[in-house]
């Protein structure tokens, strides 16, 4: 559904963009992940037709962004970062404007439909300027929605929203993206988390790591982390765990739990706890710690910077 | 097509949702208004006396035109570079519609509002009618109309033009006031200085076309002109949009 190969793009002299690949596939969600100016918006622009890429090519929906510009942006929705609204309109006049533009077929009927999608049924008449930002965002949402869109392309889908509205969009993209495709850009990592089914990673114009979060945190590690907890003092707790065999790493923390690591693959977690048990403790707790995107997120991207 | 009528509807009635349209309206049919009182009892004055000629549109017109060199700018200057300051051109940019279709889209949209405004005025000649024996000259009427909307297609194509490429409307409104102001104006003056390429600064006068189209003479060159300016105002709109796709 999406293809891109080899795209860059040049601002003058500054690359944005620098030969990135990747594809979507129908019926999945892919989220572009990445700091401010690293090329995500760049390169949604040339994949909705805005702008043509310096090098390189994307396959959008089938067609090719550069050659068949006007059959690729009939086929894909998009909310830019800024959300682009006529204040002086009313948000039914809008959407029904932007309908027309793509000659939907019963269009009253059809933003009326989308209007309730996105709850602003009871607005339609208000004009958008007196709109709250999560409002707005949501008009942005319609507008993206309304020609029902082989390919959604959502820059900064939940930003302004209060957090029951995030859960509410979250939860259209998620139906939305069962069916079509969908690549969102955020920097929201745990938005990346609970949304997308892969991520790419993206710093600087280039693509620095693409898997599904599990697969990331799993990759970057290379081990698994533990903590254990027990009922009472724990001093001999660490001797303990460390009789344990494969058991590496092995740190008392501040809080009376002691960490330790063992090789990924080789769950060593019924042998500690048979150990602390037998030891004669009182096992209150034993959690994986997994490391979360923002870490994983900072090594990427920091690691990429000392190169 | 069905997306030029689309965006031209919609300009067309962004008019009316501000000031603006009353403005423009206010500024033309109040003085005209005031003008054709003054032309009728002028006129009526002078045969009480015997002698003075009978009244005729063509001043009338004469003042629409000049009053259109200081407010097409203001009808066009938002157009174009108000989308781009509010980051709406990016939604028409990805939209399945041409360059070419938004910016004729865009004069269009203006072009109705004008016809409009020539539409009220059409009352004058009716009335006027009403008032002469034996009838005005309906075939002056109709050259000095088409040579109005000649002149105002070509007015608000340069201003379109140059909205394509500002995002400020000031910008753009000074910009193509200037242009306008020059073409109108400005160029056939020095025509009676320079005897070698007076023909040639005269042709450039939007003025002169226009005037002759007022008085009843429509020639291939006035039409030349205005169709060729239009052509190029709404070219250069289009490439304006296409660079800015570049950046």
């Amino acid at each position: 559904m999406i293809k891109v190969n080899g795209l860059t793009k040049d601002y003058g002299a500054r690359r944005a963009v620098h030969n990135l690949s990747f594809d979507a596939q129908q019926g999945e969600i892919v989220g572009f992940l990445g700091p401010n100016g690293a090329g995500k918006t760049t390169t949604m622009r040339i994949l909705t037709g805005y702008m043509p890429p310096t090098d390189g090519e994307a396959i959008v929906a089938g067609y090719d962004v550069v050659e068949d510009s006007l059959e690729v942006r009939k086929r894909v929705g998009y909310l830019p970062e800024t959300v682009p609204l006529y204040h002086d309109m009313a948000v039914f006049d809008y959407l029904k404007y932007m309908g027309e533009l793509r000659h939907i077929p019963n269009v009253d009927d059809r933003v009326d439909e989308v209007l309730d999608q996105v709850g602003l049924y009871e607005r339609a008449n208000g004009y958008i300027g007196n709109l709250s930002k999560g409002m707005k965002q949501r008009v942005g949402l319609a507008q993206a929605l309304l020609h029902r869109p082989e390919v959604l392309i959502l820059d900064e889908p939940t930003i302004g929203l209060d957090p029951g509205q995030v859960v509410e969009v979250r939860q259209l993209i998620r139906e939305i993206g069962k069916e079509r495709t969908v690549l969102l850009s955020t920097h929201l990592l745990n938005e990346a988390q609970n949304l997308c089914d892969r991520v790419l990673i993206i710093n600087k114009g280039k693509i620095v790591a693409e898997d599904t979060t599990e697969n990331l945190q799993a990759r970057l590690l290379g081990a698994e982390r533990v903590v254990v907890r027990v009922r009472g003092e724990s001093d001999e707790l660490a001797d303990t765990i460390k009789s344990v065999k494969g058991v590496r790493k092995v740190e008392a923390r501040e809080d009376g739990g002691v960490e330790f690591e063992f090789a990924s693959g080789k769950d060593l977690r019924p042998e500690v706890a048979k150990q602390v048990i037998k030891d004669g403790y009182d096992l209150l707790e034993l959690r994986p710690l997994g490391m979360s995107l923002e870490e994983i997120f900072l090594e990427l991207t920091n690691s990429e910077g000392k190169k | 097509m069905k997306n030029i009528w689309t965006i031209a509807k919609r300009e067309f009635d962004n008019y009316f949702s501000g000031p603006l349209a009353y403005v423009v309206m206010l500024a033309v049919l109040l003085p005209l208004g005031i003008y054709f009182s003054l032309i009728l009892f002028y006129t009526s004055q002078q045969a009480v006396f015997g002698g003075g000629g009978a009244p005729d549109i063509t001043p009338m017109n004469g003042l629409f035109a000049f009053l259109m060199v200081f407010l097409s700018p203001a009808l066009t200057m938002r157009l174009l570079s108000d989308e781009a300051r509010m980051g709406t051109l990016e939604l028409l940019l990805t939209a399945p519609v041409r360059d070419s279709e938004l910016v004729i889209g865009k004069w269009l949209g203006a072009m109705l509002f004008i016809l409009t405004l020539l539409g009220i005025t059409l009352i004058y000649p009716i009335v006027l009618n009403n008032f002469v024996t034996p009838g005005i000259d309906w075939s002056v009427v109709l050259s000095s109309y088409i040579g109005l909307i000649l002149l105002c297609g070509t007015m608000l194509a340069l201003g379109v033009g140059i909205s394509a490429i500002f995002s400020n409307q000031f910008a753009a409104f000074f910009v193509t006031l200037g242009l306008i102001f020059f073409l109108y104006f400005l160029v056939g003056l020095p025509a009676n200085l320079l005897p070698q390429s007076g023909d040639l600064l005269n042709y450039f006068s939007i003025n002169n076309h226009f005037t002759q189209m007022n008085s009843g003479t429509i020639t291939l060159g006035a039409l030349t002109y205005f169709i060729s300016l239009i052509s190029f105002g709404l070219f250069a709109g289009t490439t304006a949009i296409e660079i800015r796709r570049w950046r």
